[in-house]
């Protein structure tokens, strides 16, 4: 009878279904899953110990004198004070390691976002599909993310940079997107007039001309992947999360400040040393970033 | 002079339906009238002309009037909705892809409004970037955009950044960026209005100097009659997407088709827009010649016709002098070989023929007689009298 019917009973099993297809996924392409899986754990344990083969106090000089060439000689000194710190507390290698992460996953999605980016950007029909994909997977909460990729990648590191990358990447494929149509109508007719391909139009014309906009989405998936790898410490990715996991498990409020500190520090060294790439410096001009973006220099 | 660019019956219809559109503008619909019908927009309607080799052609009209969508149709930055386009007897737009990226290279380049630099490449660099583009190697381009550049007075900045050029200078890089192509034709889209009027002017001046130096096929996109004026060789007036009138700088001041025409004209200066040669009167004075007439002779014919003044030429139809009835009766008892001499007027300046008539008009208004015309070997053409002028000045204005 109808009235013995309550609204609470209505029930959409939309967590069974998706479930279902975790299941099935992981059921039919075991062969995909281990292919993306062996790659990815490439990737980034070579970053990870090429970073950490290198002695840490050439590596922190490096990255003082970094700081100190491409922003400022002040900015130097708070790369010095930052290393020191680091050094201090005991957390080089979980840095190091995090840093490691964050690199890999970020290339990781700027390698795949910024093409769609430009696919999204030449037709759109693709800007109106990917569109709703990139509001979901925004405003999804990046725990979410963390269980179909522990269930598809087990624990460790690569899990972590898959949750990463698909949490990083969507600012990288908005801002080039974005960056590609805001170039001016007569830069585009000038790059036709005098007789570009498609292609020539694309390398010579607009990725030059939204480099700007594109450097600030490699900032932001940068900053994003570097806040999303420490909550993968959740599912194993290893790092500064971990410290500051291991501080909430232990209620232990200092260990949890100086992996917190260690982040905060490796956050203001990445952002300030990345935006200033988006600036022009001489000496490096930006054909060559933009083959260094595009993984081609 | 042969015909470089021949445009047969060229349409461009913005919007869903460009047949409909047609078949409508063929009953003779309006352009608003076919836009509430089939949400259609006419950009260009049935445009047919020719423009000549080495000849600056100005297409002007107001915004909206489709002379920038004409302008791109001839290198199919917009594909014409039908029409052809003929460039030395080649249809345009019947090329393939790769016909028209070679015919973009090497037949035709553009300078756009606001310059359109590239702001991540040098002054040179961006000269270069049609050579870039087909191919050509660093060496050479650099050795060719340097020529442009030298062409335009530009070479000391070759390896500036665009950011650091004012805007006259930036359009000097954006017109030896087509002068490097080497392309016989070049479309300019509005290229000096984004320009202070100064700059604007010395450009034009230096456009013309170019012209005389090495003559390009020009289209020359325009809103401004006195820029038109300047640099056209010839003028297409365009509204609503149809050309009004085709035709010299003169005719078209002088017989303006409609009122849309005429309306360009208020505030224009005509002054500039004539030479002493185009308002001078063949008609307008009695003409001795020496050898044949004498003075006393010539005296009578005046008095006989009532005339007060009169040209005197030589046999090779060369300006002699002028003289009036007074100073004639005043020469008839000087000696024989001196007679016509003395009975020359004194102070009488003539106008050679490229004269600008602002100039024609204070030599009209500072003598008492009309102003004998001149040509460049002392041919006489004829007088401009304060009637002529006032009458040229009436019909432009």
């Amino acid at each position: 009878m109808a009235s013995e019917f309550s609204i609470t009973d209505f029930h959409i099993p939309i967590g069974e279904w998706v479930s279902a297809a975790v299941d099935w996924i992981q059921d039919n392409f075991t062969g995909v899953l281990d292919g993306i899986s062996d790659a990815i754990k490439f990737i980034v344990d070579n970053f990870e110990d090429g970073l950490l083969g290198i002695p840490p106090v050439l590596l922190a000089l490096i990255i003082i004198l970094i700081a100190a060439w491409r922003v400022s000689w002040r900015f130097g000194i708070f790369a010095f004070v930052s290393m020191a710190l680091i050094f201090g507390m005991g957390i080089w290698d979980e840095t190091i390691s995090t840093l490691a992460l964050v690199i890999g996953s970020s290339v990781l999605a700027l390698v795949i976002g910024i093409p769609i980016g430009i696919a999204m950007a030449r037709k759109d029909m693709v800007e109106a599909v990917v569109r709703p994909v990139l509001d979901f997977m925004q405003t999804m909460p990046p725990f979410v993310y963390l269980i179909p990729a522990a269930i598809f990648f087990g624990l460790g590191k690569v899990p972590g940079a898959i949750a990463t990358l698909v949490f990083a990447m969507p600012p990288a494929v908005r801002l080039t997107n974005l960056g590609i149509r805001q170039v001016s109508e007569e830069h585009v007719e000038a790059g036709r007039a005098f007789g570009c391909t498609d292609r020539q139009l694309l390398l010579k014309v607009q990725l030059p001309l939204a480099m700007p906009s594109i450097m600030a989405g490699v900032n932001q998936t940068i900053m994003l992947a570097l806040s999303m790898v420490v909550i993968a410490s959740m599912i194993g990715a290893g790092g500064l999360g971990n410290t500051v996991l291991t501080g909430i498990q232990r209620l232990d409020v200092g260990l949890g400040f100086e992996g917190g500190l260690g982040v905060v520090l490796l956050a203001i060294l990445l952002d300030r040393i990345t935006q200033s790439v988006g600036t022009r410096k001489p000496g490096v001009s930006l054909r060559m970033r933009l083959k260094k973006v595009l993984g081609k220099g | 002079m042969t015909d470089k660019l021949v445009i047969e019956g060229l349409y461009k219809i913005f919007g869903p339906e460009p047949e409909q559109a047609l078949a409508l503008l063929d009953e003779g619909l309006s352009k608003d009238e076919i836009f509430d019908r089939t949400r259609t927009t006419v950009g260009v309607q049935d445009a047919s002309f020719a423009i000549r080799d080495g000849e600056v052609f100005v297409v002007m009209g107001l915004s909206g009037s489709g002379k920038s969508t004409l302008v791109r149709m001839l290198n199919r930055l917009i594909e014409p909705t039908a029409g052809r386009v003929l460039l030395d007897g080649t249809d345009i737009t019947r090329m393939s892809k790769g016909e028209l990226i070679d015919m973009r290279r090497h037949k035709m380049s553009m300078v756009f409004q606001s310059f359109a630099l590239m702001p991540h490449k040098t002054v040179a660099e961006n000269t270069s970037f049609g050579l870039e583009v087909s191919g050509i190697a660093v060496a050479e381009r650099r050795r060719r955009a340097l020529k442009a550049l030298e062409t335009v007075g530009l070479a000391p900045f070759a390896d500036s950044r665009p950011d650091e050029l004012s805007g006259g200078m930036k359009q000097r890089v954006g017109l030896a960026r087509a002068l490097a192509t080497e392309a016989p034709i070049l479309l300019m889209d509005e290229a000096f209005s984004a320009l202070d009027p100064l700059i604007r002017t010395e450009m034009q001046d230096e456009l013309v100097r170019l012209q005389q130096h090495e003559a390009h096929t020009v289209v020359f996109i325009s809103h401004d009659l006195d820029e038109a004026i300047r640099i056209g060789d010839r003028i297409a007036i365009m509204e609503g997407g149809a050309i009004v009138q085709i035709g010299t700088p003169e005719e078209i001041v002088t017989n303006p088709a409609n009122e849309y025409v005429r309306s360009f004209f208020y505030g224009v200066d005509v002054s500039k827009v004539f030479k002493a040669s185009e308002i001078a009167e063949k008609q307008g004075l009695m003409v001795f010649e020496r050898p044949g007439v004498n003075v006393r002779a010539a005296l009578a014919q005046l008095k006989d016709r009532n005339r007060n003044v009169a040209v005197v030429v030589d046999g090779d139809g060369r300006y002699r002098g002028m003289v009036s009835l007074n100073s004639l009766a005043g020469a008839v008892d000087s000696p024989g070989d001196t007679r016509w001499d003395d009975a020359f007027l004194k102070g009488i300046e003539t106008a050679p023929e490229d004269m600008d008539l602002s100039e024609v008009l204070s030599l009209v208004a500072a003598s008492e007689y009309p102003v004998p015309v001149v040509e460049e070997g002392g041919r006489y053409l004829g007088i401009v009298s304060k009637t002529v002028l006032l009458q040229t000045l009436d019909k432009a204005g």
